[in-house]
């Protein structure tokens, strides 16, 4: 006994030995304030972009102080205060607890923060507005205007498209300059990190940004003629601006070539800019049913759940991703034992808009055909449940005074707030796939599933068709039907994000 | 070195604590548990005038309807008992026997290892394991197993107001990976066929 209990006690000392600290530095970001750009020094602390307490507080007039004894550190700005906690990733502000992606790191007598420390903490109490974009590395501080902007150019025939994503939208004006169409913005500046096009046509040459810091210019061979400018909404609410740059022609000026459409099919032009999608969905995770040792329902001709299921899940995945845009995770993506526990950790961890657990059905009568939508049945529950669904909103004291409303419920019981949202993302679903596939005549069915019940948001349990029927077994494998199914879910997804109007 | 020889200590006490609670405290409490309640659903038992010896109730069985999609009520004759949990054992051997040409949706070859009732009401039916081994899978045919149990219980015998299935004397999350049997379950009408059959089904 003794042998053991000190080597568990010399591996716990080694694990409160704190190992050296990672740290390089990483690219500066640049700060942008109405009158001045300079860089602000980032470095990477164990494996986290952090700047340093001392930067942050010239910068934006902040008074620290350090109370070891709380192990805190008290940060305020122009009346308001914060409180970071210098072991723990949180910080409190207003009495609202947030959290960080790590805690402070001491490097001798400076404390450094995770560059998330200022958009989420100190944009909350500054009077100025406070910007911070990690993808191009830039800080904004005031009210800067400084849209986003990427480029796409593509040859349509003998024109040429060059389209603009803008974001935020912002007022512009296209206009014709020897050798090159500029594209004016009324904005402080262009936030284009990335500004360059991938293509080059007969008529366009480059894209580049223009002579002042709100310009893109739009360089064109001599062939060119005259170009047509349209705006459009563009996706996630940017401005989508098209311009087609058109040929000269000799002999009719003012008959154009066969024109192209210039609004574009949308399912063929993706995004430019990578902004979250406008109608709130960011993440939805697929549950492809069993896997594994646990092989699920067997078909007439030998198929597994488990492998329709998975093949269903990626066909859906990869479709979501190229029409919506929204981030999918699958619960596992390939042939393991996942438990039902664990599946709906991957939904609530990754903190999912949608839950989607695809299954395939078996039933003892062979003539047993379509498919089903089920969602949670709280009866079963008992008043469990009920306390669950009405839970009272908790006051608890959180660092740095104050307190805060927090919901208590038994997390093996987080479905029960969402069975309503459930119930309607159900029905959405069911009347998609109505339109695609056949349907049970038991099509929209509420049962204590045990894999829906600990997830935290709106989740339904999709039986795609029954394995036990011959024929039906032969369509489940067949590349139509698949298909089929996953459009009917996307088109479920985007009836319910219609309808629901998007929130949470 | 202070503040780990506390932390050694610490887990050590720790460790001791939660073996205590594993190995003995837990048994212990279980076991009175479980006396208790079947004493109580002894004493709870509805007293009968004497009558013959092979004397029988009419109770209602579930089985799978001919479209598949439900269960149909059967009316059956089961021996009676005069305690609930040896009723309750009678009413689910009867539902377990073959009965053709009626279809089960309970896994052929699936015994009945125990039964108990707690005061509460709630009835805890011990299954062998067949009942999932051999279970064929998918929602539908898992939720008409389960509530063919759960409901030849609570129809019949008022006394019972929840049922939970264990498996192989165990909680188990699921039979196949559907519905969930970590708490006991009330009667669910919503897959009983609403055209009661016969005694010939």
């Amino acid at each position: 006994m003794k042998p053991l209990v000190a080597a568990f006690a010399a591996a716990l000392c080694l694990l409160t030995v704190a190992l050296p600290a990672q740290q390089s530095a990483a690219l500066p970001y640049t700060v942008v304030t109405r009158d001045a750009k300079r860089p602000l020094a980032a470095r990477t602390i164990n494996g986290q972009e952090m700047f340093a307490l001392d930067d942050l507080a010239r910068l934006f007039n902040l008074t620290v102080r350090e109370d070891a004894a709380a192990a805190s550190l008290n940060i305020s700005a122009g009346g308001q205060s914060v409180l970071l906690s210098t072991q723990q990733p949180l910080a409190s502000v207003g009495g609202r607890m947030t959290s960080l992606p790590a805690a402070p790191a001491r490097e001798g007598r400076s404390w450094y923060v995770p560059v998330d420390f200022v958009s989420r903490v100190l944009a909350a109490i500054s009077p100025t507005k406070i910007d911070l974009r990690k993808p191009s590395r830039l800080l904004l501080v005031g009210d800067i205007r400084m849209p986003r902007v990427a480029v796409r150019v593509e040859g349509l025939g003998a024109q040429s498209r060059v389209t603009l994503d803008v974001a935020p939208p912002t007022g512009h004006a296209v206009s014709q300059e020897p050798g090159r169409v500029v594209v004016r913005f009324e904005a402080d500046a262009l936030d284009a990190p990335d500004l360059r096009a991938n293509t080059t046509t007969d008529l366009v040459t480059g894209v580049h940004l223009g002579d002042t810091a709100q310009s893109v210019a739009i360089d064109v061979t001599p062939r060119f003629g005259s170009f047509r400018s349209t705006d459009q909404p563009g996706p996630a609410g940017a401005t989508r601006i098209v311009i087609d740059v058109l040929p000269q022609t000799e002999a009719a000026p003012q008959t154009p070539q066969p024109q192209v459409p210039a609004r574009p099919q949308t399912p063929e032009s993706p995004p430019l800019l990578d902004l979250p999608p406008a109608g709130g969905l960011r993440t939805i995770v697929i549950d492809p049913g069993h896997g594994g040792d646990d092989t699920g329902a067997k078909g007439t001709q030998g198929t597994l759940e488990k492998t329709v299921t998975l093949a269903v899940a990626r066909r859906l995945k990869a479709a979501i991703e190229a029409r919506l845009g929204t981030r999918v995770l699958l619960t596992h993506d390939g042939d393991q034992t996942v438990g039902l526990d664990q599946r709906a950790a991957v939904a609530n961890n990754n903190k999912a808009d949608l839950f989607i657990s695809l299954h395939a059905s078996a039933s003892l009568r062979p003539a047993v055909a379509g498919a089903q939508v089920f969602y949670l049945g709280l009866e079963g529950y008992g008043e469990a449940a009920q306390r669950a669904a009405q839970a009272p909103r908790d006051a608890l004291p959180v660092l740095g005074g104050g307190t805060r409303d927090i919901e208590i419920i038994p997390w093996e019981m987080a479905q029960a707030r969402y069975i309503d949202q459930s119930a309607g993302f159900a029905r959405a679903v069911e009347a998609a796939l109505r339109d695609r596939v056949p349907m049970s005549p038991r099509a929209l069915q509420q049962a204590p599933l045990r894999v829906l019940v600990g997830v935290n948001m709106p989740a339904v349990l999709v039986e795609i068709g029954f394995l036990t029927n011959a024929p039906e077994e032969q369509q489940l494998l067949a590349d139509d039907r698949q298909s089929a199914l996953a459009q009917a879910l996307i088109d479920g997804i985007m009836r319910y994000r219609a309808g629901s109007g998007g929130t949470r | 070195m202070n503040r780990r020889v506390a932390l050694a200590v610490a887990f050590v006490l720790f460790a001791i604590g939660a073996a205590w609670v594993l190995f003995v405290g837990l048994p212990r409490w279980y076991s009175a548990r479980r006396t208790a309640s079947v004493n109580a659903a002894a004493s709870a038992a509805v007293p009968q005038p004497a009558g013959s010896a092979v004397r029988k109730i009419t109770a209602t069985l579930y089985y799978v309807s001919q479209d598949g999609m439900n269960l149909t009520p059967a009316q059956r004759e089961v021996p009676f008992a005069a305690a609930v949990t040896e009723q309750a054992r009678a009413i689910v051997e009867a539902q377990l026997a073959p009965a053709v040409p009626l279809v089960s949706a309970i896994p052929p070859d699936t015994k009945l290892r125990d039964v108990f009732v707690t005061e509460r009401g709630d009835a805890f039916v011990d299954l062998s394991a067949e009942v999932s081994a051999k279970h064929p899978g998918g929602s539908l045919d898992e939720i008409l197993t389960v509530y063919t149990i759960v409901n030849a219980l609570t129809v019949n015998l008022p006394a019972i107001k929840r049922v939970q299935i264990l498996v192989d004397g165990k909680e188990v999350d699921t039979l196949a990976g559907h519905v969930d049997l970590r708490h006991p379950l009330a009667t669910s009408l919503d897959w009983v066929a609403q055209a009661a059959a016969g005694k010939s089904q």
